[in-house]
């Protein structure tokens, strides 16, 4: 899964250079909250989950528990 | 159901203030607003109030529809709140252009334009008006935090109208509401009744943006896709698409979804900011000014608000 994610990160910040791990925020991707909208809306898209709005989800490994929750 | 739309006019707040000016007395600054909403500026009144906007931008859209005051059979404006909660801002605008005939306000938060095109729509498919005014005029500056600095800078005052009569130019109009009042609100007081066990004050914008994002880039989606089988055209055939002027990454994210050119999305809000329901109407009355919608011409037109509301329609320009 953090493959997949890795690369709709990387299409999504036309940046195929970026080191994605589980620890990795949202702010550390330089990304501001309309982005990790659109964002979760595509990962929505690609894994078919639907994600709620939440605060709490910051990293790459809170997106990938929410996920597994989902599906 | 059908109509058309004969004249349009706009009313704006004389003082424009810029991010620069927000940047004085909050931790903000031009940079950041205009990298998240696309806003430079905004207008907002000092001395006027919702009916001089409003009157305003009556009479210059009677005026390009070669109609007087007295011609018009109907008056709906489009506010969350007008200069009283009663009167209505309708009855305040007919006190101003001394007509005699019904007039009302609609409340669907910053679909109320679409919202106002429905009813004008029916009374005409009804025969109880044959020249129908609409006012949508929003004073959003006396419902923020001006302490907040995430939704101060999104939003301006402003009217704008037009007049619509019979007509074939309306296609396709849709409305919905997905309930979910914590989203976005503005809260009412309880007044000084003193059998309240928790009295509330008057409260400001309530807005919880990354949900208003997601719902509205969904909503237009969805509205489109609709719009688009029902009457069994292409996104292509699109001209123009005029979209509720929240915030310019709306418009973007909505824009790249759709893989449309930039120059069918027109924008406004980097000069007005978000002006609620008068958004839609006011960037149809520059369009107009500018000569960029012509005869033919095929609008989609979708707004998102407090509700949450949705509301959609396709116009064939006449």
């Amino acid at each position: 899964m953090l493959d997949k994610i890795t690369q709709i990160v990387n299409d999504y910040t036309s940046n195929q250079e970026l080191d994605i791990t589980e620890q990795t925020t949202f702010a550390d991707l330089a990304l501001d909250s309309l982005d990790t909208v659109e964002l979760l809306m595509k990962i929505e898209e690609e894994f078919s989950v639907r994600i709620e709005m939440s605060e709490d989800i910051k990293s790459v490994g809170d997106l990938i528990k929410i996920i597994e929750s989902a599906q | 159901m059908s109509l058309k739309i004969v004249g349009t006019g706009k009313g704006i707040p004389a003082r424009s203030v810029t991010n620069q000016e927000l940047s004085d007395f909050l931790d903000t600054s031009d940079e950041w607003i205009v990298s998240r909403t696309g806003i430079k500026s905004r207008n907002i009144c000092s001395h006027e109030t919702l009916s001089d906007l409003s009157a305003a931008a009556a009479r210059q859209a009677l005026e390009k529809s070669h109609l007087l005051a007295n011609e018009i059979d109907l008056i709906i404006c489009s506010t969350i709140e007008g200069d009283f909660r009663t009167p209505s801002l309708a009855c305040c605008l007919s006190h101003d252009l001394g007509t005699m005939c019904p007039a009302f306000d609609v409340n669907a938060g910053c679909t109320g334009f679409i919202y106002a095109l429905e009813v004008a729509s029916s009374f005409l498919a009804a025969k109880k008006a044959n020249n129908i005014l609409i006012v949508c005029a929003e004073m959003m500056s006396t419902h923020m935090d001006w302490t907040d600095r995430n939704t101060c800078v999104l939003f301006g005052d402003g009217a704008a109208a037009c007049v619509v009569t019979n007509g074939n130019a309306l296609k396709y109009l849709d409305l919905s509401v997905t309930a979910n009042p914590a989203v976005l609100n503005i809260p009412s007081g309880t007044g000084n009744n003193p059998f309240v066990s928790k009295p509330r004050e008057n409260g400001f914008v309530n807005m919880r943006g990354q949900d208003v994002f997601k719902f509205a880039v969904g909503a237009v989606e969805t509205g489109l896709k609709q719009a688009l089988h029902a009457l069994n055209v292409s996104t292509e055939q699109i001209d123009l698409f005029l979209l509720h002027q929240a915030n310019k990454r709306i418009v973007d994210s909505i824009r790249t979804k759709l893989q449309q050119p930039e120059e069918k999305f027109p924008i406004n809000i980097e000069r007005y900011g978000n002006l609620s329901s008068a958004s839609i109407p006011l960037l149809l009355f520059e369009l107009l000014e500018e000569n960029k919608i012509k005869s033919g011409d095929t609008l989609f037109m979708s707004a998102f608000g407090a509700g949450l509301t949705t509301g959609n329609c396709v116009m064939v320009w006449e």
